[in-house]
């Protein structure tokens, strides 16, 4: 059975991935940016938003209700409704849809929980097929100092508590995203991660994003996304 | 003692349950909406509980972590057809993970208003692909038995006309869109679902109970045939466990 459903709309889907600390994030928003400079219509969706389940995420998470099991199917949950409410028809009105993490996530996530790897790809079948997806590579000892120098607390889920992996938060989070890393080294090329060195500087990182971006995207970013037609034609790479 | 086969997953197993651990019955009452499988369940629960079981009694939509969201996911007017299968599954995931699995443990008899087929039926009526929901499913534990209760469209509105006097917007199906119709989208909706837990029940040995006989027949029926699920097997365990009991 294949994975994913293949993208036959105008819009296109651009996800990032990788662990805490990877800057995937900064770079999203940076080409985001570059993109609606360009006149591209985009929309950005993020991992674990989806106001319909919000709710019962905050449950499971203050009241640690969550199995591995669980906490696979509520985010899986979490992206259908985004999925079904927004990422489809964004790509329907043909939008170039920037998403924060991707179902790519949740296959290193819940494997590193001890959720069958095959289970969890199943689920994340009705998944629209990323056009491009960036997949942020950095050492665990770099990312685990961006996060642990920076951010006052890390949360119980997020150091895989739940899995008594350690009873200090900054060993288990070290143990578990060091699970979450193996996961994505191992899938990396299986589902085509377009791999961006996530230690050289945030400014080389985005020129290497762009020019991805340009060559794998750069006709229908011309031709079929939808445009803001107010955008002042020849001035832009990506004038119609 | 008797050893016990112990009970397995349809698919995948769950992360860290160790199913010879598992000694209480699982017994499931499946069947579409409005078919009379609540009122069933609690007598049956009356009954087991004076034979001397621990019952544990749950359903659909009951869990700690998601039944309230989804019960206001219902209350809105956007629960789309991936997210409400993901969602009561779930739902399903935390109702086996942290009661019907403590409860077998414990030796209980759990008794399941609606279970995973249900759930799929529901999806299938949808347009979810079969062998994707299947899989999802596939941590389900095979029960011991799964009674059917199976009835007609036409008994199916009867009963919603005379018992609850009103069509219920998610049990008439009204987010597939059929029409403004209450009446024939429900007779469509649950002619789909009836079709599919038909399906399902030819391919998973479901025990069907004809449900359009009266409620009083029906409880005999599933009486008769959950006293033999616990009738002492055959052979010299079952004869010194009828002399002790005898």
């Amino acid at each position: 059975m294949a994975l994913f459903v293949p993208n036959r709309n105008p819009g296109k889907l651009i996800v990032v991935e990788g662990i805490d600390g990877s800057g995937k994030s900064t770079q999203l928003s940076l080409l985001s940016h570059w993109l609606r400079s360009q006149g591209v219509a985009v929309a950005f969706s993020e991992w674990n938003s989806s106001p319909l389940v919000r709710d019962t995420t905050r449950r499971g998470k203050k009241k640690q209700l969550f199995t591995p099991t669980t906490f696979s199917l509520i985010h899986a949950t979490d992206f259908a409704d985004r999925t079904e409410r927004y990422i489809l028809p964004m790509l329907k009105a043909g939008a170039v849809v920037c998403a924060d993490r991707y179902a790519f996530t949740a296959f290193a996530r819940d494997v590193s929980r001890g959720v069958s790897r095959k289970w969890v790809r199943n689920l994340y079948r009705f998944a629209i097929r990323p056009n491009l997806a960036f997949y942020f590579r950095v050492p665990l000892e770099v990312a685990l100092g961006r996060i642990l120098g920076g951010r006052t607390a890390i949360k119980y889920y997020e150091a895989g508590m739940d899995l008594g992996l350690s009873r200090h938060i900054e060993e288990s989070f070290r143990i578990f995203q060091g699970r979450i890393l193996e996961e994505y080294e191992a899938m990396a090329e299986e589902m085509g991660f377009f791999v961006i060195d996530a230690t050289r500087s945030i400014e080389e990182q985005q020129r290497e994003m762009r020019e991805i971006v340009e060559q794998q995207l750069g006709e229908s970013l011309r031709s079929e996304v939808l445009r803001l037609q107010w955008m002042t034609s020849g001035d832009t790479p990506y004038a119609a | 003692m008797t050893p016990r086969t112990p009970l397995s997953f349809y698919g995948a197993p769950l992360p860290g349950v160790d199913t010879a651990e598992l000694q209480g019955k699982l017994i499931v009452i499946e069947g579409p909406d409005c078919v009379g499988r609540t009122t069933q369940i609690n007598r049956l629960r009356g009954w087991l509980e004076n034979q001397g079981h621990a019952v544990l009694d749950t359903g659909m939509a009951r869990s700690a972590l998601a039944g309230k969201g989804i019960q206001q996911a219902k209350e809105g007017n956007t629960f789309g057809p991936l997210t409400m299968t993901l969602f009561y599954a779930t739902d399903f995931a935390d109702r086996l993970e942290n009661e019907i699995i403590p409860a077998l443990r414990a030796g209980f008899v759990v008794l399941t208003d609606r279970y995973i087929f249900s759930l799929m039926a529901r999806a299938i009526a949808r347009g979810a692909d079969r062998a994707w929901i299947e899989q999802v499913a596939g941590f389900a534990l095979v029960p011991h038995v799964v009674y059917y209760l199976r009835a007609e469209v036409k008994d199916l509105v009867t009963r919603v006309v005379v018992g609850r006097g009103a069509f219920d917007y998610w049990e008439s199906g009204m987010d597939l869109r059929f029409g403004a119709d209450m009446h024939e989208s429900f007779v469509r909706y649950q002619s789909r679902i009836i079709r599919a837990l038909d399906r399902m029940a030819a391919r998973h040995g479901f025990v069907i109970i004809d449900a359009s006989r009266n409620p009083d027949e029906i409880f005999r029926d599933l009486q008769q045939r959950i006293s033999q699920l616990f009738a002492p097997p055959r052979g010299r365990g079952a004869a010194q466990k009828a002399a002790r009991d005898g």
